[in-house]
Formats: structure tokens, C-alpha cells, sequence
């Protein structure tokens, strides 16, 4: 079976600043994927890469098989195009650190506007799955309120549903519960932890160690642009074999 | 002013009234001696002087005010109206298509476009409009026939009529101020909306279109509303290449009738009209956009009539006195 995620040797700086240093991870279907590390550590910056918000500088990233941001035609690679990045787009899901809903759009309307302006989805159709998954996640009297008529916790799970509307094969969560108040968390966790138990592809940049060793069925400690040390979440967070990671969970545990 | 709380026995009259239910007891309601604003007063009448004495003014003024009544709905007048509506909105439509295409090129990777943008704007920027109404309005001096090869080939002067020269002196010079709008508007969406929006896999073009630009009019549209106002006003100055706008037809009047001050006072009545018919329409149309980014939209006027209407007679009986 192909990983969904491969990384072969990613680098990736802005200017000067060397952010990631050579990652090399694979991640299997229907597999809950963690990263953690400290701030700076380049975890983002990964995740950004895996649907090319980001250009890597060297290395190669493969997704379900896939180069990601290029095609090979014998030894050289070939840059694609705005419109065949964003066809790949499609398949790859995306839940922000900040939500990012559009707020000039209703709940519904912005679960609904994905699959319509991209893939010319019936309205009718369109909005049966967006309240569907508006039900999913628990938000379903909820479709007709504005971003800004919702808590944080709310506004995270549309935006979940926003980025499940694609049917994503991967999702990607950028410290979902990071901005949300400590007691909306747990709505969101459950959320994405309905998910996992669906078979989704996951990879989470998370903070929730408890999320991790529970939901979790690999895990990644990054610092400093490099993984220093992965394994089962169990494994790692209970008996870390790296000063490093010690250090970091000391802090955070 | 406690004192005088002390000397009235029982407290404050409301609260005295018998409370029927033994346990709760209202809390008491504080019913002070308000604050004398004296300067408020002093100022009020101040102002109120001088405003009579503006007004007794102009009653003793050489004015012909059934001038004023009989010109104001006057054919030519009206004309005049309705050619500076005419001009005041097809400049600015001009205005707005080209500041667009010129915000665009400004924010666009090209550097070419980019400098050619900013090149457009510094000059149509640092010149008076007057200057460049002027500009269109003599061109035929340096080019006495315009020749697009294959395209096109006049006179000159047959092309710049009064209402070109008008045009495009306020179109284009309008289109400088709309680009610094627009690129200021795009630019204050924040860049997680592209971001959330690219990660869904829509492109550049539909991410600007159905996303980005929905929230840059926001702020786009106050600053917009009042160019437009702005150019009502500014429309006046294209009596300076005999085009027939309103003020242009008010002073021939006046100067033919002698009833100048007059013929102004008319021109002025319609453009506070057009003015302010445009500033209720600038209201609606912010409050549109506004969908999103408040979490309750202020009331309209009209509402707040009903609101007002409504809350009236709600009220117990005791609150309206006949």
C-alpha cells in the first residue's frame, strides 16, 4: 500500500532562516499522524508544504503517490500550474490555527462554497451535505449564523466541516484547538476524534498531548527543523529516549 | 445634595408607592439633582444669536427669492441637473473599472505593471484635476488629428467635444484615487482567507473573485461613496470646457437675467439635493456590506421609526400622558 505522506529529505528556509532541515516521515492511510514541538520547531511549516501553501526547497514530498507541486518528465522537474495545484488541493483538507472561516458567509454558505465553485457541485446538492455535516459536528441549528455569531469552538468544527464538504482523502489540522478557550476544546477534539474512528487520514500539529496518546497511532517530536524522535504517541510521551523530547514533555506534560 | 434627600421625610416619591408583594422590595431608584450645565446654555443662546442675525441678513439682502422659486424647476436647470448626474456617474464608472484594473497591476508580481500602475497614479495623483480638464480640453493643439492606425482617424477637436473632455478629465483622475482605494482594500483581508481558500482548492482567480473582493468592499465602498459625493461637487469645475452641467446653465441664466446670486443659490439647492439623496443610498449600501463583520446590524432609519412607533404604544399606561 503507498504511504499517503511520504517526505524524502524536505528542506524548506525563508530567506535566511533554515526551517526545515532534511524531514523524512511517511504516513499510512487511515492513520491518526501527530507532530508536536516547540514553537519554531518548523510543524506548521511542514503541514503548509503538504499542499504546497509552501514551496519546499529541496527534498520530495509525495502525497498518495504523488509529487507534490511538480511533475517529473525524465531527471527534471516540471512546476505545475496555479489550476493543477489547485485540483490537488481538492483531495487535501485543511483546519487552521485561526478557523478562517469566510466571514461574510453564513455557516452553510461556507460548507456549501467549496464544492460548488470548484467542482460545479449543484447548489441543492451542495447544501444537503453541508447540513449534514453541520449535523456531524454537532452545529446543525447553527447554518445560518455568521462567523462572528459563533464561539471559537463553533467555528472551528464548521470550519471542520468546510474542509470534509471536499471529501478529502488527508486532513490536516494546523493546532486546531489552540486558539479556542480551554473549555470549548473538548467539542473539537471529539469532532476529529469521530473522525479518526471513520478511517480518516489525519495529520495533526497538536499541543493536546491527552489527544495524542489516545486518538493517536504515530507520533512525531520535532525541534529545530528535524524529527528528533517518533514512534507509537504511547511510547514516546510515556518513555521519550531523547533529551530533547524529555525536556519538551517535562514542559507541557 | 445628600441635604436635600434628608429633608424630604419617606425618601423619593416613587419608591414610597406600597409595595404589594411582602418579600421583594424594588430597589430604590436614585433621583439626584442633575448637574446645572451652565456653558451649555451660554453657548446655546450664542449660537442662536448669530444664526438669527445670519438670518435677518439675508431677509434684508437685495435677493430675488421668486427668481430662486421660479428658475428651479426651470428646463434649462433641470438639464443642467441631469447632465451632472450623467457625467458624475459615468466618470466615476470609469473611475472605478480602471482603478480596479489599476489596483490589480499595482499588487501584480509583474514589475512592469507594477511600476507602470504607480507611474499612472503619481502623475493623475499630483495633478489638479482642473489643470488635467484643461489638458483634454487643448489637446488638439499638439495633436490636431487623432490616428489609431487601422482603427481609427478623426479631428481632434472632432473627438474632444465638451463631454469627452469632461469625461475623461474626471474619469481618469478619478481612477488614480479608486486604485489607491481598491489596493488598500484587498490588502486589508487578512491572508488566512487566501490561505483557507487555496487549501479548498479554489484558484487565484475565483479566490479573488468570491472571497478576497466580497471583504476588500467593505471597505472599499465607505471611501467610494463619498468619491462619488466628492464628484458631484467636482463635476461643477468641467464648466471650464463648456460643457453644459449645472452650474455651467445656472450662471447663463444669471448672467443673462443678472439674477446671479440667485442662479447660484439654485445650483446650490440642487446639489445639496443630488448630495444628500446619494448619502442615504451610501447608508443602505454600507450596512449590505457590513453582513459578516458586526454580530447585530445597526437599525435603518425606517426601523428605527418602527422601533420608536411600536415601543410608543407598548408602553404602560402610566408612561404616556395625554
Amino acid at each position: 500500500m503507498t504511504a499517503m505522506v511520504k517526505a524524502e529529505g524536505v528542506h524548506k528556509s525563508f530567506g535566511a532562516a533554515h526551517i526545515l532541515k532534511g524531514i523524512d516521515l511517511e504516513v499510512a492511510p487511515r492513520e491518526v499522524f501527530c507532530l508536536i514541538g516547540p514553537s519554531g520547531s518548523g510543524k506548521s511549516t511542514f503541514l503548509r508544504c503538504i499542499n504546497h501553501l509552501e514551496k519546499i526547497n529541496a527534498g520530495r514530498l509525495y502525497v498518495d503517490g504523488d509529487l507534490v507541486g511538480y511533475r517529473q518528465k525524465g531527471d527534471r522537474l516540471h512546476e505545475l500550474k496555479d489550476s493543477e495545484v489547485a485540483l490537488k488541493r481538492r483531495d487535501i483538507g485543511m483546519v487552521f490555527q485561526r478557523f478562517n472561516l469566510f466571514p461574510h458567509m453564513t455557516a452553510v454558505e461556507n460548507v456549501m462554497e467549496a464544492p460548488i465553485q470548484v467542482k460545479g457541485e449543484a447548489k441543492a446538492v451542495a447544501r444537503a451535505r453541508a447540513e449534514r455535516l453541520l449535523d456531524r459536528v454537532g452545529l446543525s441549528d447553527k447554518a445560518g449564523n455568521y462567523p462572528s455569531q459563533l464561539s471559537g469552538g463553533q467555528q472551528q468544527r464548521v470550519a471542520i466541516a468546510r474542509a470534509l464538504a471536499m471529501e478529502p482523502k488527508l486532513m490536516l489540522f494546523d493546532e486546531p484547538t489552540s486558539a479556542l478557550d480551554p473549555e470549548l476544546v473538548g467539542d473539537v477534539l471529539d469532532v476529529m476524534r469521530g473522525l479518526a474512528e471513520d478511517g480518516m487520514t489525519m495529520i495533526v500539529v497538536t499541543h493536546e498531548m491527552g489527544f495524542a496518546r489516545e486518538v493517536g497511532d504515530a507520533l512525531v517530536f520535532m525541534d529545530d527543523g528535524v524529527v528528533v524522535e517518533s514512534g507509537h504517541p504511547r511510547d514516546v510521551l510515556t518513555s521519550p529516549q531523547h533529551d530533547r523530547t524529555k525536556s519538551f514533555l517535562s514542559k507541557v506534560l | 445634595m445628600t441635604d436635600k434627600f434628608d429633608k424630604v421625610p419617606g425618601g423619593p416619591s416613587v419608591a414610597d408607592a406600597p409595595v404589594s408583594g411582602p418579600t421583594t422590595v424594588a430597589p430604590e431608584t436614585i433621583r439626584a439633582v442633575p448637574v446645572r450645565h451652565y456653558g451649555r446654555w451660554i453657548s446655546a443662546v450664542v449660537v442662536i444669536a448669530l444664526l438669527a442675525a445670519l438670518v435677518y441678513a439675508f431677509s434684508q439682502g437685495n435677493i430675488q427669492w421668486h427668481a430662486v422659486q421660479d428658475k428651479l424647476f426651470d428646463d434649462t436647470v433641470l438639464a443642467g441637473a441631469g447632465r451632472t448626474l450623467m457625467i458624475s456617474v459615468l466618470a466615476m464608472v470609469l473611475g472605478v473599472v480602471l482603478g480596479v484594473v489599476l489596483a490589480v497591476m499595482r499588487l501584480s508580481k509583474n514589475p512592469v505593471t507594477s511600476w507602470v500602475a504607480w507611474l499612472y497614479i503619481w502623475f493623475f495623483r499630483g495633478t489638479p484635476v482642473y489643470v488635467q480638464l484643461l489638458l483634454w480640453f487643448n489637446l488638439a493643439l499638439v495633436f490636431p488629428i487623432l490616428n489609431i492606425p487601422f482603427v481609427y482617424k478623426d479631428e481632434m477637436t472632432d473627438v474632444m467635444t465638451p463631454f469627452m473632455c469632461a469625461l475623461l478629465g474626471l474619469g481618469l483622475n478619478e481612477a488614480a484615487y479608486m486604485a489607491e482605494i481598491c489596493r488598500a482594500g484587498i490588502q486589508s483581508v487578512d491572508e488566512g482567507q487566501t490561505e483557507a481558500s487555496h487549501a479548498l482548492g479554489m484558484t487565484q482567480a475565483k479566490t479573488m473573485r468570491r472571497v478576497v473582493l466580497p471583504q476588500a468592499l467593505r471597505v472599499i465602498i465607505p471611501p467610494t461613496g463619498n468619491e462619488f459625493i466628492n464628484m458631484l461637487k467636482t463635476s461643477s469645475l468641467v464648466y471650464a470646457v463648456t460643457y453644459n452641467e449645472l452650474l455651467r446653465s445656472t450662471s447663463q441664466i444669471g448672467s443673462t437675467s443678472y439674477a446671479v446670486m440667485e442662479m447660484l443659490f439654485v445650483a446650490s439647492i440642487w446639489y445639496i439635493v443630488m448630495t444628500s439623496i446619494f448619502s442615504v443610498g451610501q447608508y443602505y449600501l454600507e450596512r449590505r456590506y457590513a453582513r459578516g463583520s458586526l454580530r447585530s446590524l445597526p437599525l435603518t432609519p425606517f426601523q428605527r421609526v418602527k422601533v420608536a412607533l411600536t415601543s410608543f404604544s407598548n408602553r404602560p399606561s402610566g408612561g404616556v400622558s395625554a
